[in-house]
């Protein structure tokens, strides 16, 4: 069992709190991931963990032990940094094997740990070789074979993508998902990307200047996002959103941009909007909700017109950019759409996966 | 290729590539004529030593004779002379001893002060790190008098151990300094490695943070060497013995008597005792350089 467990805990720096009392719950052999924007508290709250940094005031526990007096060495963790941090005049198995060095382990369990590792990540060529003589992703899986070797309770990812090239991240995160599926052992990763975040995690935390905003599965984050900060954060292209009136008349309820653009609200959502209508709110809808009009099955979808503003091709679809009432607008079509700058462009908004959020506490209604 | 095809009219091409190689090459015979004059220059000095300590004592006399050449023919009896009448291999022992002592105890202190410093968070480490660089500031003659009082009541006046004393004095806040710079300059991410890998504060001194630092550490040696090698003021002031002297003090103190310059004998002692530092720079230069440098910026 190594679960772990965070409770109120704070981080001050002088006088800048950079993580806010934060609680939270990270049971045995979860793939965590702490997500948000640069300064959020998710590196100050994955180093607390670690050891590396002090708390300020709260408890950490790991697999029930309150930890917080307790030396890096001694929680039983083991970390990847993001610039992977290798001893640069050790060669790769003395790299892995340094933790098992320091602790007097017997020289064959030590060659047969670092071995097993090292057939896990493709690195049995490589154990001779120093770190200058490594690229970029073998560098990091030698720095993921020390934490692995020593068979810790809990592993911490410290960005450990982030220095990578766009392909290489690729494939060092199905790297990373396929060990974690062999290893199985808690982990808590941070990242500002929130596609590692959504492909990697069981259940993903996202930060936000110091405080958790939600926690929950990457789909239900995806889905249900319960701030305006975790609908925009989650999501790329960022969710799309405008300050719309709900009304309600004969018609049914509907949500107004301007005079000439209104949507109108599914009747499965109607009766949970109705304390709201009459107010200013903030209407969210993905890009990819709002696409062409063809082949599309038309239950709670709206067509409309629109002027496209910027068109970008991406390849396997294609992002069309416009403006209501000056406020830019995503929508993602299909790659044959004939769509051009200045003409006008038909589409079809999903609205089964509108959400409306109430600007004043941006809590997602 | 046909004829026809070469009449096709070639675009005018800018002659650039060809001035650029003639003031390459004008750049390049200028500097070779400098490197030139300066090598003479200094060089000019040892050839002249090494071919008096080659004369003989009549050559040297003679005031027509070529300082340049030798034309008596070359005779070894200066160096044999120095080895066997004179105290000239005490002198080289106790410098030895002076300096393998003093740079131990420099760089030992040097490593240990610099390492916490440098990574260890502590109030006043900013203040201590720039007081023991300002200390060496102060010139070295402005310590002779307090030195010369706290080797007297150590009973180390007249003695080359008074030496292994005061050099350290003069060499800690230099390396201390180079170090800083240089454990700076590692990433903390290191650190921070090897502390969950297990590693304490010393084995992260003497596992890590050494063997990575070692470039530094071989500059910090090569200063520590020199300056207990070839300092001068303080053997003149605090030693007296001949049995005691070290080389700087001891050749020209025994080889100069009143205004009798054994000059074979002073050329060879000099070329002798500078054969050390000249074989230490000559395979850690490199090092010497790389040291100074890379340690002066943040990595």
């Amino acid at each position: 069992m190594a679960d772990v467990a965070l409770r109120k805990v704070v981080k001050r720096f002088d006088e800048v709190e950079a993580v806010r009392g934060i609680d939270l719950d990270i049971p045995d052999k979860e793939f965590v991931v702490l997500v948000g924007p640069s300064g959020c508290g998710k590196s100050t709250t994955l180093r607390m963990i670690a050891g590396l940094e002090e708390a300020s005031a709260g408890e950490i526990y790991i697999d029930g032990t309150l930890v917080n007096d307790v030396p890096p060495k001694d929680r039983d963790i083991a970390m990847v940094f993001q610039n992977y941090a290798l001893y640069p005049h050790m060669t790769v198995f003395e790299n892995m094997s340094f933790g098992l060095r320091l602790r007097h382990a017997p020289r064959a369990e030590i060659r047969q740990r670092v071995e097993e590792a090292a057939r896990i990540l493709g690195l049995m060529e490589m154990l001779d070789r120093r770190p200058k003589q490594l690229s970029g992703g073998q560098r990091q899986r030698v720095a993921m074979g020390r934490a692995i070797v020593r068979h810790p309770k809990v592993f911490l990812f410290d960005e450990p993508l982030s220095n990578l090239d766009a392909k290489l991240r690729v494939q060092m995160r199905i790297e990373i998902k396929r060990v974690h599926q062999q290893v199985r052992t808690t982990t808590v990763y941070v990242t500002h990307d929130q596609v590692e975040a959504m492909t990697l995690a069981d259940r993903v935390v996202v930060m936000n200047s110091g405080n958790i905003e939600q926690i929950g599965p990457p789909q239900e984050l995806y889905h249900s996002p319960r701030t305006r900060f975790v609908a925009g954060f989650i999501g790329s292209p960022a969710m799309n959103f405008l300050p719309c009136r709900l009304e309600q008349n004969g018609a049914g309820m509907s949500v107004r941009f301007t005079e000439a653009l209104s949507f109108p609200v599914p009747e499965s959502r109607a009766a949970h909007y109705q304390p709201h209508v009459g107010k200013q709110l903030v209407f969210g809808l993905r890009p990819e909700h709002i696409t062409d009009p063809r082949n599309q099955d038309r239950t709670d979808r709206h067509e409309f017109t629109v002027t496209a503003d910027v068109v970008e091709p991406m390849g396997m679809e294609t992002l069309v950019y416009f403006r209501v009432n000056g406020d830019e607008v995503c929508a993602r079509v299909d790659p044959s759409t004939a769509a051009e700058p200045g003409r006008p462009v038909k589409l079809s908004a999903d609205l089964s996966h509108l959400h409306l959020i109430d600007p004043a506490s941006d809590l997602v209604l | 290729m046909t004829a026809a095809t070469m009449d096709v009219a070639q675009p005018r091409r800018l002659s650039l590539r060809g001035s650029l190689k003639r003031n390459r090459r004008w750049a390049l015979i200028l500097s070779y004529v400098c490197l030139i004059l300066f090598a003479i220059f200094f060089l000019a000095p040892p050839y002249y030593m090494i071919v008096t300590s080659l004369k003989s004592n009549v050559e040297v006399a003679h005031l027509s004779s070529n300082p340049w050449f030798i034309a008596d023919g070359v005779t070894l009896r200066h160096y044999l002379d120095l080895l066997t009448k004179t105290l000239f291999p005490t002198f080289f022992k106790n410098t030895v001893i002076v300096t393998l002592c003093s740079v131990a105890i420099t760089m030992v202190v040097s490593i240990l002060a610099a390492f916490s410093l440098a990574r260890m968070r502590f109030w006043g480490s900013g203040v201590f790190a720039t007081g023991i660089f300002l200390t060496y500031l102060i010139p070295e003659s402005l310590l002779f008098i307090p030195m010369f009082q706290i080797v007297r009541s150590l009973g180390l006046l007249d003695s080359y151990w008074g030496m292994v004393l005061v050099f350290p004095m003069l060499t800690i806040p230099f390396c201390t300094w180079i170090m800083i710079g240089y454990f700076s300059s590692i990433p903390k991410e290191l650190d921070e490695a090897a502390l969950i890998d297990g590693a304490g504060y010393m084995q992260l001194l003497l596992k890590i943070f050494i063997p990575v630092a070692l470039p530094g550490i071989i500059a910090a040696t090569i200063f520590a060497f020199t300056v207990s090698w070839s300092d001068f003021i303080y053997p003149m002031a605090f030693l007296y013995s001949g049995d005691q002297q070290v080389l700087t003090v001891g050749t020209v103190t025994s080889l100069i008597r009143g205004d009798v310059y054994e000059w074979g004998m002073l050329m060879a002692g000099a070329l002798m005792a500078a054969a050390p530092p000249l074989v230490v720079y000559a395979f850690l230069m490199d090092y010497y350089i790389a040291g100074l440098t890379a340690g002066a910026t943040k990595g």
